[in-house]
């Protein structure tokens, strides 16, 4: 029997060891895992970021010799894609598709081509369309469609090849034989532009739907050139073509309406004595890139001034050591790559302005060069007869610190500006992403909070923890905290619905406020000085505030009703409209003092509580200490208790500023949301943390842009963790400080 | 003497002090200000006003009757006035008094709402006839009833169309409840269960499994669902004639007819008829509509009741993550873990981290939760449904989790304050009796520090209630289709997107195409939002108050 409950006990006894042991593990696990949950914010949105400045690798992965080699020499070389299939174009009218990675020919097909003819060059219509159009013996082009169709073997992805005819006929024929031909298409309107064999620049447009045959051309123009057409180039849409010769004098021919084609600049965009060695069109139509004969490479663009006048500016140059040979503009974004004479590949990307790779890529003669459309892989065939496979690694080409900090000069634009614009319908869209105009938003506003929070929360905290009576202390502490939990959505709500209109309409009025209140404070002062001792008795000391307040309600409903008489015997009627006149100041009803009071009523609980928390935590015997040697209450505040406290009112600005610096609701309900760069006071802005919640939503993911919105989250984050952290050790060491006092 | 004493005065500090108390004023004030104008205004909106007949003459444009709830008044000045009206002021006046009108009727007119300028209104009066209808579409109407139709036949006009119109109008509102439940139980079942029949047949592909038995287990399973969608339907449609029937005319202010259908009416009233008893009456029953309706129009008009589900729900699934967590951490940190600099480190962190702004967790619960958690969840247990997300999309679960990540500082602060104010002897004393570390815990302490952890989850709560921008990013929409629980297996649906009070603030206050209509709404909803907020903090404060009240007793 007892050795049965002894057995019992000792099973007991080690189930209550077994459960502490497994308690102690647990929690320390739990509280372990959610401090290591607390440290993966941090690092998980520096994974995200850092992947943007990651540097560009290039790679040459494979060569072998030209697949099918028998079906004649290469015009036309292309990678598919997704970068499985490569295309080649032979001049014996052979479509060689082949397997990127091994060089195994996968599919040969026979091009359809009018009888007795050679093809003779070749081109891609548009730069993400898979229409070719082959120059057929110099008089003749023959348009073609690429397409391929996925199934899935095994799990295995498969891409079957075949070429299509999108036209019926799918040829045009021209009367006399052109050396250079330019074709953009957009939608149903095909522009070409030819360079015929007497120097002759000749316009073409058609309006042709995929399965219509060639109907006569809408339009035939003869341009009127001014030089010799070395270099013609059209951009995507049809809307502009650029001449050039050797020397780099360019013409810029307004080509939109056919009709009325019109030379609208005319630019040299090289030195004397220069000449080109390329001239390309960038992404978008609006910038060419030309490269001289000595490793100069510039970028000039095409800028409309106010007076509606077209011309070519430089917008930015590069030097290179050697002369570049070959210039490729990537398909979708603002990438360049070139080949120069030493066999060298150099990457660049305009916005960014910078050289993003420089890599050896062959000794010998490069014969054709092409890039995939999502500029990740490189084909080109070399003097002889090798393909090789290239694979580039360029996530995000167009961010740079320079780019995100620095001014840019953008396309289209004739001064380098920061700016912010993430998005557009526009494929060629080039984006602009400066954060320069988010972080001054962001400190703006900040800045106009405190300005009002700070003397308000401060001085009230001083009041507060100093001279009120206990009694009303112990209420109107909770009562200014309880505003810390007002949700910020309805502060943005009643700043953005409400205070706007109402500050709009009584801007003066708003403005008196701040001249006549503190006056009359101080002449209710002096009148309450005045009255007789027995009524000051009526009312025990510490009550001010209390006695204030329907001062204060009296002195602002004073000066919001003077609002319009001195509107009316200063400002000629409306004060912004006096602004605006007198000194061309603007006026945003959702403006910066709007965001200036909302946001400052958020942080003024938060400076408040813990300055007052400083102050009234200064010892007891300080004080009366100092009061016993004869000073004022004023002299012993200012001269001891507020320097002793210092410490504390610091932490609970910095505190306070980290709040504003990150508020989103507020900013985004109480601003028009613009992205400009005005310190004035009457116009809005838009902050980091307003466009993270209004963009991230519509972001790609792992795109750029995606990117860089954690950029500005991650910025939020060590910012306010930077402030937080300095305000709580300056408090720690203030703690430490009274208890050695 | 005069001026020695004001200089007196002045050093002595005195109009500092004053000025101080200035800024202490102005802080209540603006606190008191701010309660205030949301409580007058978002109560107002339930409180049935009288509507008025007014005759109004310009002088630029013919006389006219405008009939309407007065909204508001604001002042302009008299040159303003002259040069925006281009019309003499008259004499003698400093300020010329604008009237807002909702004048409703916004199929009819141009605008539901119009600024009139109160020295035009020639005569104004509330007459008893006077009819305010409020609409499923376009707004309020007023207007006078002329007569009551059935089928386009007039069944009563004159003075006992009213009655008339309420006894149809009953019959009616029985018939949209049939017509809601219908559509909003029986076809929303049906088809919950196609699309999980959907969801099956492709995972039977995928798993190949889908031999002939088994789909043709499926397909009767569907052929079934869809004779059952016949049915309804047919029922549906019967409804949809049936409550058409009925119609009444109205006349407008301008003296024009217009019929309206009677199913497209929320509410009947006659304002001007109803005492200070019915309008109370109906105040506390359009409350009642507000809370527990769905919203109409775009979320201007109606009810919230999704958004304070949604809001509920998602508080109700952070506070079950957070408190374990916030509890354990607490607990490791006070309790188990060396203290050491360390340990003071991660402490300063955990403080900090309740500083840095709530869009920086929003945007770590899109890219971790959301894209990272959810999109592998998808891939490995829901594949069925891809290329469409189940959970690598923003909804509820994430959501709070997201919440519960803001939160948990504040449960870990709170708990270890609780923590540190149970007395150390009551600890060594049920160690001292034999008690393991566990027991002590689970007996003495948790118990000891309930109102505290209490507090802190209180505090969490309301503070992830107020929360809006990490939602914007991890899960809330404008308008969600469905709640994220029903009768529909497995009942709680924590993928589901959800509404929430606060961005439905943001949303019908910023993003309705009608924001003067939305208005009163905006207002009744923050009034709502803030109501609770406030409510929770002071049982907060109260709670904490009395915890402290019992640790005095003790150290004594």
């Amino acid at each position: 029997m007892s050795s049965k409950l002894q057995k019992s006990s000792a099973w007991h006894q080690q189930r209550r060891l077994v459960i502490d042991n497994i308690a102690r593990y647990g929690i320390g696990l739990g509280g372990l895992s959610v401090i290591l949950a607390i440290v993966l914010i941090f690092f998980y949105l520096l994974w995200v970021v850092l992947p943007m400045f990651s540097s560009v690798a290039i790679q040459t992965e494979q060569h072998y010799q030209v697949p099918s080699i028998e079906s004649g020499n290469t015009v036309l070389l292309l990678p598919e894609e997704s970068g499985t299939l490569g295309l080649r174009i032979t001049d014996q009218a052979q479509a060689v598709f082949f397997d990127i990675k091994k060089g195994d020919v996968s599919e040969v097909l026979e091009l359809a081509l009018p009888e007795n003819t050679k093809i003779t060059g070749a081109q891609l219509v548009g730069m993400t369309e898979n229409i070719l159009a082959l120059e057929l013996d110099k008089n003749k082009l023959f348009f073609i469609k690429l397409s391929y169709r996925v199934s899935f073997v095994n799990n295995l992805r498969v891409l079957t090849p075949d070429i299509e005819y999108p036209y019926e006929d799918s040829f045009i024929s021209f009367e006399s034989e052109f050396s250079q031909v330019s074709i953009s298409r957009d939608e149903a309107q095909l522009t070409l532009s030819l360079v015929q064999q007497d120097g002759d620049v000749k316009l073409y447009r058609y309006e042709i739907e995929e399965g219509d045959a060639f109907d006569e051309a809408v339009a035939e123009v003869k341009i009127d050139q001014q030089n010799r057409a070395d270099y013609m180039l059209l951009d995507a849409q049809g809307l502009w073509l650029y001449l050039s010769n050797q020397q780099g004098e360019v013409s810029v021919f307004d080509i939109s309406d056919s009709d009325d084609v019109s030379l609208v600049s005319q630019t040299n965009i090289l030195p004397p004595n220069e000449k080109l060695a390329e001239l390309k069109i960038l992404l978008g139509g609006m910038s060419l890139l030309a490269a001289d004969q000595h490793g100069g490479f510039s970028q000039w663009s095409l800028q409309r001034d106010a007076s509606n006048n077209y011309s070519l500016k430089r917008v930015r140059g590069f030097e290179n050591d050697n002369k570049l040979l070959r210039v490729q503009s990537e398909h979708r974004r603002k990438g360049v790559l070139a080949l120069d004479e030493k066999g060298n590949l150099l990457i660049y990307h305009t916005t960014a302005d910078n050289l993003l790779a420089k890599q050896h890529l062959s000794d010998l003669a490069i014969t054709h060069f092409s890039l995939s459309t999502r500029a990740n892989l490189l084909l080109h065939e070399d003097e002889r007869q090798q393909i090789v496979v290239t694979r580039i690694s360029n996530e995000h080409p167009e961010l740079s610190w320079s780019a995100l900090w620095n001014e840019v000069t953008y396309e289209g634009y004739s001064e380098p500006d920061y700016i912010w614009q993430s998005s557009s319908a526009d494929n060629d869209f080039e984006p602009k992403f400066s954060l320069v105009p988010l972080a001054f938003g962001t400190l703006k506003a900040a800045f106009y909070a405190m300005l009002f929070a700070t003397p308000l929360a401060i001085m009230g905290a001083i009041y507060t923890a100093y001279f009120m009576s206990s009694g009303m202390r112990s209420w109107v502490k909770p009562g200014i905290e309880i505003m810390e939990a007002l949700p910020t959505v309805i502060l943005g709500f009643l700043a953005g619905l409400w205070l706007a209109p109402v500050v709009e309409n009584n801007l003066t009025g708003i403005i008196s406020i701040l001249l006549i209140v503190p006056p009359g404070i101080l002449l209710f002062a002096v009148v309450w000085q005045k009255l007789p001792r027995t009524f000051h008795h009526l009312i025990p000391p510490g009550l001010h505030a209390a006695i204030l307040m329907p001062v204060i309600a009296a002195l602002v409903w004073l000066a919001i009703g003077a609002g319009p008489l001195i509107e009316g015997i200063f400002f000629n009627g409306s004060l912004r409209v006096w602004m605006e006149s007198e000194f061309g100041v603007g006026y945003d009803q959702r403006n910066s003092l709007v965001v200036g009071i909302a946001m400052g009523l958020a942080v003024i609980p938060t400076i408040f509580s813990i300055t007052e928390d400083a102050i009234f935590s200064v010892p007891k015997y300080l004080t009366q200490g100092s009061l016993a040697l004869g000073a004022t209450p004023w002299q012993t505040l200012t001269r001891v208790v507020l320097l002793t406290a210092s410490p504390g009112i610091f932490s609970a600005v910095m505190i306070g500023l980290g709040r504003a610096v990150g508020e989103t609701m507020i900013v985004l309900m109480a601003t028009g949301n613009t992205a400009v760069i005005d310190f004035s006071i009457f116009e809005g802005m838009r902050t980091l943390s307003a466009n993270v919640a209004v963009e991230l939503p519509e972001s790609e993911i792992d795109s750029s842009h995606y990117r860089i919105l954690f950029l500005a989250a991650f910025v939020l984050f060590v910012v306010t963790f930077f402030f937080n952290t300095a305000a709580e050790i300056v408090r720690q060491r203030l703690r430490k400080q009274y208890g050695s006092l | 003497m005069m001026i020695d004493e004001m200089k007196n005065w002045w050093k002595s500090g005195t109009p500092w002090i004053w000025l101080n108390a200035g800024a202490v004023s102005i802080s209540l004030l603006l606190v008191i200000g701010i309660l205030g104008m949301i409580m007058v205004k978002g109560m107002g909106h339930f409180w049935v006003s009288d509507v008025y007949e007014m005759h109004y003459n310009d002088t630029k444009n013919p006389p006219r009757t405008i009939i309407g709830e007065r909204v508001e008044t604001a002042d302009i000045t008299v040159k303003l006035y002259e040069e925006v009206e281009s019309m003499k002021a008259p004499a003698d006046t400093v300020v010329i008094k604008r009237v807002l009108i909702k004048s409703g009727n916004r199929d009819q007119a141009s605008a539901d709402f119009q600024w009139i300028f109160a020295h035009h209104i020639e005569q104004q009066t509330t007459p008893e006839q006077l009819i305010k209808l409020e609409r499923l579409e376009w707004g309020n109407f007023y207007g006078y009833l002329k007569n009551v139709q059935q089928q386009g036949e007039i069944i009563a006009a004159g003075d006992e169309a009213w009655h008339e119109l309420n006894q149809r109008f009953e019959r009616v509102q029985d018939l949209h409840e049939e017509l809601k439940t219908l559509e909003k139980d029986e076809i929303s079942s049906i088809n919950y269960g196609l699309e999980r029949l959907r969801l099956k047949k492709r995972k039977l592909e995928l798993d190949k499994k889908d031999s002939p038995e088994n789909l043709q287990l499926l397909t009767d399973q569907e052929n079934a669902f869809k004779a059952d969608y016949e049915i309804v339907i047919k029922r549906l449609n019967l409804l949809r004639e049936e409550i058409k029937r009925d119609s009444a005319s109205f006349i407008m202010a301008n003296g024009k007819d217009v019929t309206i259908s009677l199913h497209m009416l929320v509410s009947i009233l006659k304002p001007n008829q109803m005492g200070v008893m019915t309008k109370l009456a109906h105040y506390v029953l359009n409350f009642y509509h507000f809370i527990f309706e769905d919203p109409r129009e775009a979320n201007t008009e109606g009810g919230v009741f999704p958004a304070i589900f949604g809001t509920v729900m998602m508080v109700i699934l952070m506070s079950v993550l957070v408190t374990p967590f916030g509890v354990i951490a607490a607990v490791y940190l006070r309790e188990y873990a060396r203290q050491g600099p360390l340990i003071r480190l991660i402490r300063i962190a955990v403080n900090n981290l309740a500083g840095v702004p709530s869009i920086v967790y929003g945007v770590f619960g899109l890219g971790f939760f959301v894209y990272f958690l959810g999109g592998n969840i998808d891939q490995l247990f829901y594949p069925e449904a891809l290329p469409a997300p189940t959970y690598g999309t923003p909804g509820l679960v994430w959501a709070a989790l997201t919440l519960a990540l803001l939160t948990v500082p504040v449960v870990i602060v709170s708990t270890e304050e609780g923590l540190a104010r149970i007395p150390k002897n009551l600890r060594e004393g049920s160690l001292a009796l034999g008690a393991t570390k566990a027991e002590t815990l689970w007996r003495v302490i948790l118990p000891m520090s309930s109102p505290a952890i209490m507090t802190g989850l209180i505090l969490a709560v309301a503070r992830a209630a107020g929360e809006v921008a990490p939602l914007m990013l991890v899960g809330v929409v404008k308008l969600a289709p469905e709640l994220p629980l029903d009768d529909n297996f497995p009942f709680l649906h924590m993928e589901r997107k959800f509404m929430h009070l606060g961005f439905h603030i943001y949303d019908v206050g910023f993003q309705s195409p009608n924001v003067e209509a939305a208005r009163p709404l905006v207002y009744a909803t923050a009034f709502l939002l803030v109501l609770v907020i406030v409510l929770l903090n002071l049982s907060a404060i109260m709670l904490r108050n009395r915890l402290r009240e019992k640790y005095k007793a003790l150290d004594a």
